[in-house]
């Protein structure tokens, strides 16, 4: 005696978690993603979200925006590509790295309200792990030029105390992880010219056109 | 290769693993299952050695997860504001619709077979990681399985009749 349909196994496999589970979105159905958002919740209670993230859609395109328990630990552009900026985090800094909006939530309200002309400094914890040595030097004095002013690579070097190192206070700004809060974009060459920018020279000249407007 | 981000893993294997959860502790208590099995990934990933079978170590987790759960159950009774229905085959019935009859053909099955059914046809993982995932041999597993879906096919074979007799009568 044979069954004459599909076999059960097939049944299984194919019709049931199909139609139920998946959607043609991603294997998250309605019920998975409210699973995952709950799972990040918990997680965040237990003290296992070492890295939470978001992304924040803005004038100068989508970012993503990454925090530890002491403070925002990365801004990045997408030409940086989030996937990869992702996995640099799970290396270095660790991988229970989770999507989770709420611990970014005040930085997702400053930056709106900066993009929005409304807010001239920023006031949120950071943290620096990911910048080290004279980097981490100049990343500070880049803190104190103010919203509306720029400075050229050389004076920057210059208050880092090495005056010849212009050109590693560029790849400091290139590198730099947090950018938009800790605002490279602020530093040009001493000729005026705008100079390289982490998230493209486009973007550098909007923000600091959105600076000159308020 | 190193460590993925734990979203990642989530993205990748959450649904197999609701599945597995699905099979193994039964509709009513799998968010649950599924739940507690990644919190206890997330807690235990930066331990886990970079180039593991992340799905087959999921899946064990969830086999544990549900089986503290159901002797967790078996102590404590739960209290239940309105009591669940109650279905002919005296189980409780989860509001899932027509995949139930399935489901509960799933559930009724031995525990071995049960598993090796959802490993294979649910998580998709050859019959050697079932053997080590049940502590079995390979042909142990081959065989609970095989058993497994001769009695699904028996009980499909009987609602099938069933309902075409129903369906056929004039």
């Amino acid at each position: 005696m044979t069954y004459p349909g599909p076999d059960p196994g097939t049944l299984i496999r194919g019709r049931l978690p199909s139609h139920r589970v998946e959607s043609a979105d991603e294997p998250g159905s309605d019920r998975l993603r409210e699973l995952r958002r709950r799972l990040a919740r918990q997680a965040d209670r237990a003290g296992l979200l070492d890295v939470a993230y978001r992304t924040l859609d803005t004038p100068v395109g989508k970012l993503l925006l990454a925090a530890t328990t002491r403070g925002l630990v990365r801004i990045a552009y997408p030409v940086e590509d989030h996937d990869r900026v992702l996995q640099t985090i799970a290396e270095r800094v660790s991988p229970r790295v989770m999507r989770a909006p709420a611990r970014l939530d005040p930085v997702a309200w400053e930056l709106d309200e900066y993009f929005a002309g409304r807010r001239q400094v920023f006031d949120l914890p950071l943290d620096m792990q990911l910048v080290h040595g004279f980097r981490r030097t100049v990343l500070a004095h880049l803190i104190g030029i103010r919203y509306g002013t720029t400075a050229s690579y050389a004076a920057i070097a210059v208050a880092s105390g090495h005056p010849r190192a212009a050109r590693a206070v560029g790849t400091a700004c290139a590198r730099n992880p947090l950018p938009v809060v800790v605002p490279c974009h602020r530093v040009v060459k001493s000729n005026g010219s705008l100079g390289q920018y982490v998230g493209g020279v486009d973007a550098k000249q909007r923000l600091l056109s959105l600076e000159a407007a308020a | 290769m190193p460590l993925q981000p734990f979203e990642r893993v989530v993205e990748e294997h959450g649904a197999i693993v609701w599945r597995v959860c699905r099979a193994i502790a039964g509709p009513n208590d799998a968010d649950d299952v599924w739940s507690e099995t990644f919190l206890a990934a997330l807690r235990a990933y930066p331990t886990l050695r970079p180039g593991s079978d992340v799905r087959a170590w999921l899946i064990t987790i969830a086999q544990r997860k549900a089986i503290d759960r159901y002797r967790a159950a078996l102590r404590t009774p739960v209290p239940v504001a309105v009591l669940p229905e109650v279905t002919e085959s005296g189980q409780a019935g989860a509001a899932d619709g027509h995949d139930d009859e399935l489901w509960e053909a799933v559930r009724r099955l031995p525990p071995k077979q049960r598993s090796a059914v959802a490993y294979r046809y649910l998580a998709d993982l050859p019959y050697r990681e079932i053997g080590e995932l049940m502590g079995i041999s390979e042909a142990a597993a081959r065989r609970n399985a095989a058993d497994g879906v001769a009695a699904l096919r028996a009980t499909y074979q009987a609602a099938d009749e069933a309902s075409c007799q129903q369906g056929s009568s004039p």
